[in-house]
């Protein structure tokens, strides 16, 4: 057994604890999910100072100002073109996207496909929290039908997305679903995403008693727990347009793909511009072969068809 | 054959020349959108970056292109877009993300005429607020107007300087005569050169935002181990969010003062026939060509004319053009909008300025311009 020092958690040394307490509301999921992140980081030994966290805006999006890594809070909807630039950058960075739902899917909806469809080698976490919570609950493109939101005040008329459903279908490498009572099965996806190269996706259901549950007749934290430990089903594997997520009926969480892995965007860039690069004089190509080490070595691991991080 | 700076003298486009420029002077990342009249920077920069060891991508659109930037610039790389006006108004609000966070990067505008879809294909001058306040809230901005191919070439190179050197996103205001003109373009040797690269900070306790004298602060470098936290939130020196007046006036005072005191540093004009005028056109880009052909005929007719090319323009010369109206008695603006500049230049010399302005579509003609003197001086 490990010895704990006293008034010290286990993950204090992922977390900027000097800015805690965190601005999330109790019965709140996002702390939940970035918990079940961060264990799957330390489980893996994904280490920390090679790991940038980028985020949006949101209240999921405040979770890069709380991670001890490199961390971004950029704009609203764009910490995926964010994420492939640095990821470009850098490849032998680790770069994981945490942001909301309405962030991700909706201002930002264009660039999670494109990012999928390139394979763009970057981890994404998103919280599904069926609303946009830190404006004050309004309508999302994941609020179900009929959901009240102070924007659709009579009802939702739009039918919602499936976001697992949609990634899956759109180039992505590793996609699953689960919900912030599945912690343990997130916490393993998740590591499975990180270790993923390539795109991979989690989405994750997540209760935002606030701004969604108080107006659906959810307004005890536990009442949106109940509803997904009551209509969750764990399914592998299935097919994507299975996903749908209706009002008070059973849907799917789970692993929806797990491809084979191919080439990341990242390894087809690199690998392009050390085939065409040439430098004048053997200097300036020794400089830049030390200068880009790292991204090299992990591109003749690809090369050689045994991809690590 | 394959050469990082492409020294000697070369027949080239102003789009070609920039990306170029922006090449010889270390830019290793390019993320962009194809459009009219700026699609030739990508396609240079597609051909070009690999074979200088640098990264190319085409993004879904401009939002991205301009996310991307930002993001590559943090991975260390000195990067750089290029586009026309629909683009970007998309890039503004990252323009603004690179000025809260101190972003270097560099954005070029081939500027076409507007608004909207406009003329993709025609001349424009209508983009200078945009660049100048685009973006929402108060902040500093640098741009460079080229009036030739050489120029497109030069000012990239001092485009990355100025936005390694102060941290900030700069934009290189061209127009579409100026990016599809063909002319010789002089490289001089890589040596020659002049390469300003970013300070890099390497004391991992000092915070990310705590500013040297010169009120810029020195830039981590990222995965090494400085746990950084950059937000376009208001922040203070650790980079933390604080949502209070008065951490808004430290920093955005600061991000303000740090391009004002160094005004002088960036500002840069051409003075053509001025030291004897009694009336100085003002005009940048592609209406500088036409102004001085006006400047010259004006002088044949006798009329004691003169020019003030912006190279820079902003910061705008004020000091200058105060000076300027201590000698001329009269001013004439010459450019492709409804009167942006001049706005600028009657606010500097506190009268009225004769506008010669077009709304796009055609450079001016020399004796447009001439006309404009003529009634100054009337
Ligand atoms: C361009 C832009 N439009 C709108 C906003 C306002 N805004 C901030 S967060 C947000 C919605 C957040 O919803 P979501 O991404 O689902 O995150 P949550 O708060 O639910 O975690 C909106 C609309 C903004 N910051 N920027
Ligand atoms: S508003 Fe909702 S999503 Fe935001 S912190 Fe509160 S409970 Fe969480
Ligand atoms: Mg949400």
């Amino acid at each position: 057994m490990s010895v704990v020092q006293a008034n010290m958690h286990p993950l204090d040394n992922y977390l900027r604890t000097e800015r805690l307490p965190h601005v999330w509301c109790s019965g709140c999921g996002i702390g939940t999910v970035l918990g079940a992140y961060l264990r799957a980081m330390k489980n893996i030994g994904m280490d920390p100072e090679k790991t940038i966290m980028v985020s949006g805006i949101g209240c999921t999006g405040r979770a890069a100002g709380y991670v001890k890594m490199d961390s971004f809070h950029t704009t609203h909807g764009r910490p995926i073109p964010f994420a492939v630039g640095i990821k470009a950058a850098r490849p032998d960075l680790n770069v994981t996207v945490f942001s909301g739902d309405g962030d991700l899917f909706a201002i930002g909806g264009n660039h999670i496909i494109h990012a999928a469809r390139r394979n763009a080698d970057i981890t994404v976490i998103t919280i599904n929290n069926f609303i946009y919570g830190m404006t004050g609950g309004q309508l999302a493109p994941t609020t179900p039908e009929t959901g009240i939101t102070t924007t659709s005040p009579y009802g939702n008329v739009e039918s919602p997305f499936n976001l697992a459903g949609l990634v899956a279908v759109s180039g992505a490498s590793y996609v699953a679903r689960w919900t912030s009572l599945h912690v343990r099965r997130l916490e393993k996806s998740i590591e499975k995403a990180l270790k993923k190269r390539g795109f991979s996706f989690v989405e994750v259901l997540s209760p935002c008693p606030t701004a969604y549950g108080r107006r659906n007749r959810m307004r005890d934290p536990v009442d949106m727990l109940k509803y997904f430990q009551e209509h969750a089903v764990v399914k592998h594997h299935i097919n994507p347009l299975e996903g749908v997520i209706e009002p008070d009926k059973d849907f799917i969480v789970g692993e929806f793909l797990d491809a084979e892995e191919e080439p990341t965007f990242e390894d087809k860039l690199w690998e392009m511009t050390k085939k065409e690069f040439l430098y004048t004089s053997q200097a300036e190509r020794t400089a830049w072969i030390l200068e880009h080490r790292r991204h090299l070595e992990t591109l003749s691991k690809i090369i050689s068809g045994r991809g690590e991080r | 054959m394959k050469v990082e700076v492409l020294e000697g003298h070369h027949f080239l486009s102003g789009d070609v020349a920039v990306a170029e420029g922006a090449i010889a002077a270390g830019c290793r990342f390019f993320a962009g959108y194809p459009i009219t009249p700026s699609s030739e920077v990508a396609e240079r920069m597609s051909r070009r970056l690999p074979e200088v060891g640098g990264i190319f991508i085409q993004m879904e659109d401009e939002l991205a292109s301009m996310a991307a930037l930002l993001g590559a610039s943090w991975g260390g790389k000195k990067s750089m877009t290029a586009t026309s006006g629909p683009g970007f108004s998309l890039m503004m609000e990252n323009y603004g993300l690179g000025m809260m966070t101190e972003t270097p990067c560099v954005i070029v505008n081939v500027q076409r005429a507007g608004p909207s879809t406009g003329l993709p294909t025609l001349v424009g001058q209508g983009d200078v607020m945009q660049a100048r306040w685009g973006s929402h809230g108060p902040y500093e901005t640098i741009a460079l107007s080229p009036e030739s191919p050489q120029e497109c070439f030069d000012m990239a190179v001092r485009a990355f300087n100025f936005s390694e050197k102060y941290r900030i996103p700069v934009v290189v205001l061209m127009d579409e005569s100026v990016g599809h003109l063909f002319e010789r373009v002089s490289i001089p040797p890589k040596s020659e050169i002049e390469v300003i690269d970013r300070k890099i900070s390497t004391d991992k306790k000092r915070h990310i935002y705590e500013p040297d004298d010169d009120l810029i602060p020195p830039m981590p470098p990222v995965g090494e181990g400085f746990g950084i936290h950059v937000t376009g939130l208001t922040h203070d020196e650790r980079g933390y969010p604080v949502i209070t007046a008065e951490a808004q006036e430290k920093l955005v005072r600061r991000l303000v003062d740090k391009i004002r005191v160094h005004a002088d540093e960036i500002i840069d004009y051409e003075e053509f026939m001025t030291e004897d005028a009694d009336v100085i056109v003002i005009a940048y880009g592609i209406s500088a060509r036409s102004a001085r052909r006006a400047v010259i005929m004006a002088r044949e007719k006798g009329i004691k004319a003169g020019m003030l090319r912006l190279k820079v323009i902003w910061p705008f010369p004020s000091k200058k053009l105060r000076e300027l109206v201590e000698k001329a008695s009269h001013f004439v603006v010459a450019e492709i909008n409804n009167g942006q500049i001049l706005v600028e230049v009657e606010r500097a010399i506190r009268k009225e300025a004769v506008f010669v302005g077009k709304m796009g579509g055609e450079p001016h003609r020399p004796d447009e311009v001439l006309k404009g003197i003529e009634e100054a001086v009337k």
